[in-house]
């Protein structure tokens, strides 16, 4: 009996080996932070009844971009959800494997803020003093590094609050890490003329200045998971965390965002591009799949639609911050034609 | 000469060390009962607060409106079927003007309604021409507000629903237009972003078709190689080894068994990604050892006597232990593989690898449709940002705790049935 199970369970997974190259539906793979809007369009694009469902798998920008590189054909991805650009080691992979042409969709931006609970103080800092409160190693004026001294907020300017410095942020494998590295950390090393000067002659030592992030219990990895940080804030009054916009957006009525550099975090200052610590968010679309995926081209035309990412778009409503009008037009050409403008 | 003295001083000590030893019993079996209280009280606070957090999703606040099926309108190529809602909310409050406001009003009802709206027009085409009450879904924030989440105490520039929204819903409550009712979505439907209209089915059934999988690949192998080890293998370094191997197997983190599954299955075979089949496999793959290890010792606790008593009537070696040892062991074996599919059914690292954890919403049907599983589905919801997922993740560990227990019922009512007391 258990023979004639196990041959049939061979001949089954034989049988369809061959079949798993004819594939009806998008799929889609990438970042968490974009996951929330993808769905969405997802689920708007088969409620049309045109096509079935995309399907949306939450990766991470960095394996989504793994996945989607590794080659053209049915059993690899159509689009690749990214919070950042698409790196050169990237392009260079996908071409690797045939992968040529990429068409490159910005959607809109997000912004990362610093939260701390509704009951406690509101916060106002720089990017300086966010850096010096969560670099692993802090650098002089006068060219001298040193161990991160500062254990609370305090002691890095006396118009900080004199509380510990509690932050909870996320991995070094998530793209809001990357980001917020790049937004608050590195631009705030680079007030120190010294350190700034490093970038040229010693690459190395500046990029462990710059993105080191301390060790010693100040600042907690807390996971991918942003609404566990939004949790954590709830129960310590005392304590910040770093995450995505629309965790802000969606619990306005138990935390509060910081300003950083005088400017709070808003819809508007972020579609402004006042708000300092703003990125902006991608989709890669595959031109090689186009013609072998029912629905690609129409997906992209609705995810680039104004009813869709537009100012009043329900996009918008999950908390997406929209691109200008002008560059929503421009893109929104560009991508529906799947322009090949990844080089 | 001294034995008097000294037998006395025995009794003594033993009669002043009773007091202590009794002493010792109770305090053992204080720290006992200890123990067992503080499991129970654990298993009620996440049980109660799951059950608490969870039990508002199973009910869900519905809209009743009249919306007039004007024939001019639906023939239309592209029938808007969200202005005949947003027609109604506004006969229903025609005081509301301005852009802002009418959106706001829109808002009201669930994104999803309109698809609900050209269904049941559909399926009821004698509604054409007239105006009928209907009762629809409202939209995550007005359920939340219906069921008392959103506090009105804070200033309303930090509340979920501004003032004029909350007017709204108490006028349309009081004109008994809203009503919380059973929310049957979220038993028929898969998954959607929007909260009031996300549902269990998809996920359940993708539970389902992967255990089927999952039994079928591994229940077969386990107990083949269980018998083999069991009633035929010779004892030698080499069975040894396979033993030893087995053992280290079932201790391995599931996230291997994933790693597996995407170069041999998708890599290697070429299967799709994110079907029921190959998260099947891989589970199956991961509860083999567990399955072998359960069969091995219900064999190993057939007594002896039986296949002497098969071989002594002439019986061949197969035919005492398919005729008389695994029929035997078969409800232990049956145990052991339930509990091993229990431990499939909450694993989710090892779906991260071969696509599993994924927003899908059509209802899988088959095999190597896109699926995903319940624990899956409690994590994405989980991580969503909208207010309302927070029920729904209860609610869908509640559904995942019920099949788990189910299970484990099966396991104890196949034990009582089948088992033999030497």
């Amino acid at each position: 009996m258990s023979k004639s199970i196990l041959l049939a369970a061979t001949l089954a997974a034989l049988t369809l080996a061959g079949t798993a190259q004819a594939r009806d539906q998008i799929r889609i793979v990438g970042s968490s932070t974009v996951y929330p809007f993808s769905t969405q369009v997802a689920e708007q694009f088969g409620k049309q009844g045109k096509f079935k469902t995309p399907v949306v798998e939450s990766t991470g920008t960095g394996g989504g971009l793994k996945l989607f590189c590794a080659g053209v054909g049915a059993s690899h991805p159509d689009i690749a959800n990214a919070s950042r650009a698409i790196k050169p080691s990237e392009i260079e992979a996908c071409a690797k494997n045939g992968v040529g042409a990429i068409t490159e969709v910005k959607i809109g931006f997000d912004g990362i803020v610093l939260a701390n609970n509704k009951s406690a103080k509101p916060m106002a800092i720089t990017r300086k003093q966010l850096y010096l409160a969560l670099a692993k190693q802090v650098p002089g004026d006068d060219g001298s590094l040193k161990p991160n001294p500062h254990t609370i907020w305090s002691s890095i300017d006396s118009t900080l609050p004199a509380s510990k410095i509690e932050v909870l942020g996320p991995p070094p494998t998530s793209g809001t890490r990357d980001a917020f590295v790049e937004l608050v950390m590195e631009s705030g090393c680079g007030q120190f003329k010294w350190v700034k000067d490093l970038e040229k002659s010693d690459p190395s030592r500046h990029k462990a200045i710059c993105q080191g992030v301390r060790e010693d219990g100040a600042f907690v990895e807390a996971g991918e998971n942003d609404i566990l940080i939004v949790r954590k804030l709830e129960a310590t009054p005392t304590a910040f965390g770093i995450f995505g916009f629309s965790f802000l957006d969606q619990n306005a009525d138990k935390i509060q965002g910081a300003r950083i550099d005088g400017v709070s975090p808003t819809f508007e200052a972020i579609a402004a591009g006042t708000y300092p610590v703003a990125r902006p968010i991608f989709f890669y679309v595959k031109k090689a799949h186009a013609a072998s995926i029912p629905g690609l081209k129409e997906f992209v035309a609705e995810f680039t639609s104004e009813k869709s990412w537009g100012e009043d778009g329900y996009l918008a409503a999950k908390g997406l911050i929209p691109l200008p009008k002008e560059q929503r037009t421009k893109l929104a050409k560009e991508a529906r034609e799947l322009a090949a403008n990844v080089k | 000469m001294n034995r008097a003295p000294s037998t006395l001083r025995a009794s003594d000590r033993v009669r002043a060390g009773l007091a202590r030893r009794y002493r010792a019993e109770r305090r053992f079996r204080r720290f006992g009962m200890a123990a067992i209280l503080f499991a129970v009280a654990s298993l009620f606070v996440l049980l109660a607060s799951i059950g608490l957090n969870g039990f508002s999703a199973f009910t869900q606040a519905h809209l009743r409106l009249d919306l007039a099926f004007d024939p001019a309108a639906l023939d239309e190529p592209d029938a808007d079927f969200g202005a005949l809602i947003r027609q109604a909310l506004q006969r229903e409050f025609p005081e509301v003007s301005g852009r802002s406001e009418r959106r706001k009003l829109a808002g009201l009802a669930s994104e999803s309604a309109a698809g609900l709206v050209r269904q049941s027009l559909l399926a009821n085409p004698q509604w054409r021409g007239t105006t009928v009450p209907v009762w629809l879904p409202t939209s995550d924030r007005v359920d939340l507000a219906v069921k008392g989440s959103i506090d009105r105490r804070t200033p309303e520039s930090e509340r979920q629903m501004s003032n004029l929204e909350l007017d709204w819903v108490d006028a349309l409550i009081a004109r008994g237009r809203i009503e919380t009712r059973f929310n049957t979505a979220f038993f028929t439907s898969g998954d959607s972003r929007q909260p009031e209209s996300a549902g269990i089915l998809g996920a359940f059934m993708g539970s389902v078709l992967t255990l089927i999988v999952t039994f079928l690949f591994a229940f077969p192998l386990g107990v083949a190689a269980a018998v083999y080890l069991e009633e035929f293998a010779p004892r030698n370094l080499w069975t040894h080894l396979i033993e030893v191997n087995i053992n280290n197997l079932a201790a391995v983190p599931s996230i291997v068994f994933g790693l597996l599954g995407l170069a041999v299955f998708l890599g290697l075979f070429g299967l799709p990604r994110s079907a029921p089949l190959v998260g099947g496999l891989v589970l199956g793959l991961m509860t083999l050892p567990t399955i072998v290890i359960a069969a091995r010792s219900a064999l190993a606790g057939v007594p002896p006597s039986i296949r002497e008593a098969a071989q002594g009537v002439g019986a061949s070696p197969i035919q005492v232990v398919f005729h008389h040892v695994l029929p035997l062991a078969l409800p232990g074996m049956l145990t052991g593989a339930i509990i091993g599919m229990a431990r499939a059914l909450g694993e989710t690292a090892p779906l991260l690898m071969i696509g599993m954890v994924a927003f899908i919403v059509d209802v899988p049907g088959g095999f190597t449709d896109p699926a995903t599983v319940l624990p899956v589905q409690i994590y994405l919801w989980a991580d969503s940002p909208e207010r309302a997922f927070v029920e729904k993740t209860a609610a869908a560990i509640l559904i995942l705790l019920v099949v788990l227990a189910l299970m484990n019922g099966l396991a104890v009512v196949l034990r009582r049935k089948f088992e033999r007391k030497w």
